[in-house]
């Protein structure tokens, strides 16, 4: 495989590893602030790690919550903070936290760094009522709400519907492929406790019966409006030897960017998500592994269509070719490539992704249910995507 | 408390020529003064030759919808009774996008590739929004 052009960064495989996990119960409906979900999570990913937050010394929150260092540092009792960076890229920020916190840990700088991902997605940041909500201000959205906001082009949801029927426009993309990947998705739910729609089955036929929210995306295409937290903890390799359970080591991980990054309808392609598809070659690049040597894929999925152009930007099949890929089982749990095995986004809970990066440790440390287990699964790839066409890719295996 | 009424741009120092031609109805995008490159949004530099010299250029004000949504639920208090509704991004035939609906057009019959013109609403005396119609 050609390797990336541009930067190297092959030094930095496998020098930090995944050492603790910790979630809050994924609900619709919390009495908890966003603060407190947070610390929940951080405090069970710490007990996860056998860690305590006197170890913690780099803390990386999520934009998206509102919760910011300080607040942890202060709840946490952490005394000596070395290191703290916010990322600012939306759903496309957990896996950029995770390449700024190798960094930390790597480079000494810090021993032992805390991200805490997660929102009130249902009791405050609810979307569908946004009249009532309030959203987390966000810089990136000044031009939009300049130019676009008074059109009408208020949501996320609208702005990756255009991307889709574009998409439609140029390859023949329907919306049964987008089912299908929805399907896939609640079918693996169905198999985790966790998930928010455990125990609730649907059809390709329910999925097209669901309701058109922005055509093309149905109902059924849409993320899950929940509250929740995940937590990670993450240490060098060598400190995460001497830890409570088996580290997970970071083999590649890669951050990209669209041109420009204020907003989809200005991209000279819609169709491509351009971040995902720079940093790929230099996540493999780094990971010295390729496509087929990936044995799952947690990909972020605010909607159904930003996996199967996920697939594209990845280089798991060609541009355009999204569709037919997920067609006939190969990304769900016994096919070629198991996408969103604990159901993603759209069935488990919307925890801005955090939740792909348990799912993806869990599976390399055999540790979620015995059906739901990819066999031998040594490789597992995360991605997020966010803002606008950006996003990051990180490759983990199992030591 | 939420705020129910409709939202409209606010004018910087740098967007201010674009919404003070759509007052006079003229669609207008910056051009690059030295290399000649158009581009919208409004930005101080060139990401062509990194020029921080730009006119503001008259559009023709003709374009094709490069891609669509209709939208059938509101997430905002003004569309509530307004849905479904288009949302479409114009690629002018300078080359540069925007983002429109297409007012009294209904869904049916939007579709990329169709050709569309400009035309103006004066929402108040402070701005007038660009809006577009099927040619």
């Amino acid at each position: 495989m050609a390797r990336a052009q541009g930067p190297d960064a092959r030094w930095l495989a496998g020098r930090a590893a995944i050492v603790g996990i910790g979630q809050t119960p994924f609900t619709r409906g919390t009495e908890k602030t966003t603060l407190e979900l947070h610390l929940e999570a951080a405090l069970a990913a710490l007990a996860d790690a056998g860690l305590s937050p006197d170890d913690i010394d780099a803390v990386i929150p999520n934009e998206m919550s509102g919760v910011i260092t300080e607040e942890l540092a202060m709840s946490l009792g952490i005394r000596e903070l070395r290191f703290s960076i916010t990322i600012r890229t939306g759903g496309a920020s957990v896996v950029s936290a995770i390449q700024g916190a190798c960094l930390a840990v790597a480079s000494g700088i810090a021993r032992n760094a805390l991200l805490s991902v997660g929102r009130r997605g249902y009791s405050a940041q609810r979307v569908s009522k946004t009249s009532e909500g309030v959203m987390v201000a966000m810089p990136i959205m000044a031009t939009m709400d300049e130019f676009e906001r008074p059109y009408g082009n208020t949501v996320a949801s609208q702005w990756f519907a255009q991307a889709a029927r574009r998409h439609m426009h140029e390859f023949g993309t329907t919306s049964e492929h987008f089912g299908m990947i929805a399907v896939a998705c609640r079918a693996h739910a169905n198999l985790n406790p966790r998930a928010v729609m455990y125990g609730k089955p649907m059809t390709l036929a329910d999925h097209q019966a669901s309701p058109l929210i922005v055509d093309p995306l149905r109902l059924l295409d849409c993320s899950l409006e929940t509250d929740g937290a995940t937590a990670i903890v993450i240490t060098s390799r060598e400190r995460a030897r001497d830890l409570r359970k088996r580290p997970v080591p970071i083999l590649g991980i890669a951050e990209g960017h669209g041109d420009p990054p204020t907003s989809i309808t200005q991209k000279r392609d819609m169709t491509e998500i351009e971040g995902l598809r720079r940093a790929a070659p230099h996540a493999f690049g780094m990971s010295g592994l390729t496509r087929s040597d990936i044995d799952c894929a947690q990909l972020y999925d605010g909607f159904t269509w930003i996996t199967l152009a996920s697939l594209e930007a990845l280089g798991f099949c060609k541009k355009g070719e999204g569709g037919p890929f997920v067609e006939g089982g190969r990304i769900s749990l016994g096919g070629e490539l198991p996408v969103n095995t604990a159901g993603g986004l759209v069935s488990e809970a919307h925890v801005s992704g955090g939740n792909h990066v348990l799912e993806a440790v869990r599976q390399l440390r055999r540790e979620v249910e015995p059906e739901r287990q990819v066999p031998d699964c040594e490789t597992a790839l995360v991605t997020c995507e966010g803002d606008f066409h950006e996003g990051s890719v990180m490759i983990l295996a199992r030591e | 408390v939420p705020d129910v009424s409709r939202p409209l741009p606010q004018p910087t120092t740098r967007t201010a020529p674009f919404w003070e031609a759509a007052k006079r109805h003229e669609l207008v995008i910056q051009r690059c003064s030295q290399c000649r490159a158009y581009r919208h949004y409004p930005q101080p530099m060139c990401p062509q030759c990194r020029s921080l010299e730009h006119e503001w250029a008259r559009a023709s004000g003709r374009g094709t919808i490069y891609s669509y949504t209709i939208a059938h639920r509101a997430f905002h208090p003004w569309w509530k009774d307004r849905v479904p509704y288009p949302i479409v991004t114009v690629e002018l035939d300078e080359g540069v996008r925007m983002v429109c609906d297409l007012p009294g057009v209904a869904a049916s019959e939007v579709a990329i590739g169709r050709r569309v013109e400009v035309c103006f609403e004066d929402v108040d005396e402070r701005i007038a929004l660009p809006r577009w119609r099927l040619v």
